[in-house]
């Protein structure tokens, strides 16, 4: 990862400020999260093994910093303003922290999302106020995403985020998530997040690339099973425009089965209740750890577990044919 | 030998096969010569000399674009996985295991 690519411009700081006394909405406690040491997974004494715990932002996850960001800088921009419905391809944390700032600051939300998605996501995000668009279940999230571009397109009423081409999301982990970790930590070796849009290792790596210039930047990256790699034909491949792989010192493949052993270990030793993919973040972690020997290692646990327990997972002895059917993350 | 493991999408052109043998020190040795073999996996996976943009090829389970590219080493008993660039995020993580081959994108976002 070479120099900094971070979007500049009229990005509000996602940063929360000091602040005494009560916040006047969550959106001032977005952010700020908290930084515990892993003693008990820690391969040895001499490597301090860090989870950056997002779960304990407002609506529960990483999202909340991106949500906000991608909103104010949108108004800032003058881009976005009163009378305006936010609208996203999204069934999972991003639509549940845009329903958290859209009710906050009075938009209304459209979330396009797969008609098989399950239940508890829509009524999640209806509680929360976001109105549902059903896409064809057999276009899967390509058919969601198409949908909300068209809808975007012929209604201009609508404003898409779209998270996976918003520089405001780089922005958000730059100078939140990274500059936090850079703040309370005198020296970092490695981070580690998981890789979905890119936005945490894009924005919180070139952060910590300042502050650490040595550092590796390592993204674990799901191997889901057969079943879901088969939805996919290269010709519908995909990479998020604000992904810039050349920008990654490591990108490790996680199987569902190791990602799940992640998942344990934190509950069982660390008593941390967290995310599929946070499971992934720790056994990348803790392999890297491994590697340096010593040193200081940050991993960013995305979400809780809270949204995982009806899965299969839990209680399966072949955890991979348990999960191999679904995407986790 | 080295294992070469395809993605169900690629199967096709590989006459089916779900993992192939191959020799070679360098991750371009090995796919040289899983290409020769089959001509319609090579152009699928290659893109003017380089790795197609939607293809990942990992090695030892990394990324080879965080490593040497296809200058890559691959150890003797290494597994080389193909894998098609899929982009993260949670729109299919939260849907049901029930879903269906999605359509191509056509130049638009595929994304979860």
């Amino acid at each position: 990862m070479s120099g900094n690519t971070v979007p500049s411009g009229d990005t509000p700081p996602a940063r929360r400020q000091e602040r005494e006394g009560p916040a006047s909405s969550l959106l001032d406690l977005v952010g700020n999260t908290p930084l515990v040491e892993l003693k008990r997974l820690a391969p040895s004494p001499a490597v301090r093994l860090y989870a950056k715990l997002e779960g304990q932002n407002p609506s529960g996850s990483i999202k909340d910093r991106i949500a906000k960001a991608m909103v104010e800088t949108a108004e800032a921009r003058g881009e976005l303003e009163p009378g305006r419905e936010l609208l996203e391809p999204t069934s999972g944390n991003t639509g549940i922290s845009l329903a958290m700032v859209a009710r906050i600051k009075g938009y209304g939300l459209t979330c396009v999302m797969p008609a098989n998605a399950t239940p508890e996501r829509r009524r999640l995000l209806k509680l929360m106020g976001a109105k549902i668009v059903e896409s064809r279940a057999d276009e899967g999230t390509n058919g969601a995403v198409q949908l909300a571009l068209r809808m975007a397109e012929q209604d201009r009423r609508y404003f898409m985020p779209f998270q996976y081409a918003n520089e405001a999301n780089v922005r958000a982990h730059y100078d939140g998530t990274g500059a936090e970790i850079a703040d309370e930590l005198d020296r970092v070796d490695v981070l580690v997040a998981g890789l979905g849009t890119g936005g945490t290792l894009m924005g919180a790596g070139a952060r910590i690339h300042e502050s650490f210039p040595d550092a590796t930047v390592a993204a674990a990256e799901p191997l889901p099973g057969d079943p879901v790699i088969g939805l996919r034909s290269l010709e519908d491949g995909y990479v998020p425009p604000i992904l810039d792989v050349s920008r990654l010192d490591r990108k490790l493949l996680v199987t569902n089965a190791e990602s799940v052993a992640g998942v344990r270990a934190l509950l069982e030793r660390e008593a941390i209740f967290a995310g599929v993919s946070s499971g992934a973040v720790v056994h990348v972690g803790r392999k890297l750890a491994e590697e340096v020997g010593e040193g200081v290692v940050v991993c960013v646990l995305a979400d809780g577990g809270w949204k995982y327990l009806s899965a299969p997972f839990w209680a399966a002895e072949d955890v991979e044919s348990a999960m191999e059917n679904s995407v986790w993350w | 030998m080295t294992t070469v493991r395809i993605p169900p999408t690629l199967r096709p052109d590989a006459e089916g096969q779900r993992e192939i043998a191959a020799e070679g020190s360098t991750v371009r040795e090995v796919l040289d010569e899983v290409g020769e073999r089959f001509p319609r996996l090579r152009a699928r996976i290659f893109e003017n000399g380089n790795i197609a943009a939607f293809v990942n090829v990992y090695v030892g389970g990394e990324d080879i674009r965080t490593q040497d590219g296809l200058e890559t080493p691959v150890a003797d008993d290494a597994t080389l996985i193909l894998l098609p660039a899929m982009a993260g995020g949670t729109l299919a993580s939260l849907a049901g295991g029930a879903s269906r081959p999605a359509e191509p994108a056509s130049g638009t976002a595929s994304t979860r």
